[in-house]
């Protein structure tokens, strides 16, 4: 599975940071700042799931892994 | 790109019907100031994104209301064509003072926007907010003792809900937390009823009362928000006192009604609903998930824009200086948005909802209100696991558009409580 972000579309909703805090931290500004990028272990699939999902901007996507 | 205040001309439509007087017509009359839509207004929105999806309403001069979340986030994404300088709809279009609205970064558009919300960010970031759990949960439990110890039959929206985010939003200002009082009746005569208050004495100005706190902190500086706005440097000059005062009015404004709000809904839910409090009591993780699809279900907030530039909202033409209502919460209601859209799910895990805004002004204490409602549900829900309405019909919603109960009688149940009460 691979995880993209786009900071251009994030606003600091900082859901992502709520719910996925190994995949995103949070700068001072309250805009996420992916600490993963590109090809993700498995064990990080479902946080990544949960954070795209939740993401009212659909600033992160994620890509293939089990649908 | 800065817009002059002269191009929105006055024109309420004499024919029209006068604002807040009762409707039959949602789709072409509609008057979120009613109560009627205070009493109904989920269901209004249910209708209306079946059967007009973009309705209009003579009153205020002209308004729209989508009900859509596709159109709700085009609009709140469009700064080019939609303006904020007015956020709240009223029968006159305010003479607003541009670039920055009378309460910035709120009623600011781009590029000043940009400028006054980042003077902010830092004081709410998750990180900076964080320090406040503590003191904030320790407020939340003493309330409720309090409230317990006059009987089991408690008003949860006056006696709990509506002291919480008073107390922590004087607590960052800087400023008496015994003048919630007096904070709530400069709200409810701004938000609830806009322009419908008649007049009102200068000393009773929100704007009087802000420039004595704001000569108070001037004269003896201390550690928080007020100080730190009047502190403020931007190439070596202050902000202007009406940007200082604007700026904490809006502070004050938007996280009171709000919150309040958001809590009411959430006891009014569980209230009603046992089998989510059982969930939450026994898997309190749950709560993560809980919050959200509070915030989704009974989102309390409606904004609005003010149209800048001839634009279209779906299909539907909209001119220049037309309000447009901006209703969150019935985007998070939209089943083309959300799964089983009509239905409290406890543990939702897809849940995009636009609570708290899209786009550049996504709310400032997001992180903050979020905080206060976990609180204040957790800690009730420790000390009162169980509890019901005690009566549903002395349940009042308010009008306007923040959107909760403002009375919520409720009758606490198990403890000795129960003996005492049941059988009466
Ligand atoms: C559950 C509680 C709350 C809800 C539902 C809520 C909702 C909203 C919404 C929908 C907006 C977007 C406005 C727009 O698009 O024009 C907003 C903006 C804002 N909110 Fe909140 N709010 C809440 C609590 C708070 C609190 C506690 C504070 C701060 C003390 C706050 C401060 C602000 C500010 C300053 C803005 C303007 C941001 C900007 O324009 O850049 N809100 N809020
Ligand atoms: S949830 Fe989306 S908008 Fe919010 S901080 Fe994360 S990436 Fe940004």
């Amino acid at each position: 599975m691979r995880i993209e972000f786009d900071r251009d579309a994030c606003v600091g909703h900082n859901r992502c940071y709520l719910l996925a805090p190994a995949l995103f931290d949070v700068d001072d500004e309250g805009y996420a700042v992916p600490l993963v990028g590109g090809e993700l272990p498995v064990e990080l699939e479902a946080a990544a799931r949960l954070a795209a999902d939740n993401c009212p901007e659909f600033a992160i996507t994620i890509e293939g892994g089990d649908a | 790109m800065t817009r002059g205040p002269a191009v929105y001309a006055a024109v309420v439509n004499d024919d029209a019907p006068r604002s807040g007087s009762p409707v039959t017509d949602w789709s072409t009359d509609f008057d979120h100031t009613t109560e009627g839509w205070a009493a109904a207004a989920p269901a209004i929105w249910d209708e209306l994104r079946v059967t007009c999806p973009v309705a209009h309403s003579e009153r205020f001069g002209g308004t729209w209301l989508p009900t859509r979340h596709a159109d709700v986030a085009a609009i709140a994404h469009d700064t080019e064509h939609y303006t904020s300088n007015s956020v709240i709809v009223a029968d006159f279009r305010p003479d607003v003072p541009a670039p920055m609205g009378f309460a910035p970064p709120i009623t600011s558009d781009p590029p000043f926007h940009e400028f006054a919300r980042r003077l902010l960010l830092p004081a709410f970031s998750p990180k900076a907010i964080a320090v406040l759990e503590k003191p904030a949960r320790e407020f939340c439990g003493q309330l409720i003792d309090e409230l317990l110890a006059t009987g089991p039959v408690v008003d949860a929206a006056t006696g709990y809900a509506q002291h919480i985010p008073v107390r922590v939003i004087a607590h960052l200002l800087g400023v008496p937390a015994e003048d919630g009082d007096r904070f709530r009746t400069f709200i409810h005569r701004i938000v609830e009823r806009p322009g419908q208050a008649g007049p009102v004495a200068e000393e009773d100005l929100l704007t009087t009362y802000l420039f004595r706190v704001v000569e108070e902190h001037r004269q003896s500086p201390r550690d928080d928000l007020v100080s730190y706005l009047i502190g403020l440097e931007v190439d070596g000059h202050p902000l202007s006192d009406e940007h200082v005062i604007g700026t904490i009015a809006l502070l004050l404004i938007a996280g009171i009604d709000t919150t309040w709000s958001a809590i009411g809904a959430s006891l009014w839910h569980l209230a009603r609903h046992p089998e989510d409090r059982a969930r939450l009591v026994a898997d309190p993780e749950v709560m993560t998930f809980a919050v959200e699809e509070f915030l989704r279900f009974y989102a309390p907030v409606t904004m609005a824009r003010i149209v800048a530039e001839d634009t279209e909202i779906g299909d539907c033409p909209v001119a220049a200086g037309d309000w447009v209502l901006l209703p969150f919460p019935a985007a998070n209601r939209d089943p083309a948005a959300f799964e089983e859209a009509g239905r409290f799910i406890v543990d939702r895990q897809r849940n995009r909802h636009a609570a708290f805004g899209l786009g550049i002004h996504r709310c400032l204490g997001s992180n903050l209100a979020r905080l206060e409602l976990r609180i204040a549900l957790e800690e009730w829900l420790k000390r009162v696991p169980d509890f019901e309405l005690s009566d549903p019909d002395g349940v009042r919603w308010s009008t306007g558009q923040v959107r909760g109960p403002r009375t919520l009688p409720v009758r606490v149940l198990g403890r000795e409580a129960r003996d005492v009460t049941r059988e009466g």
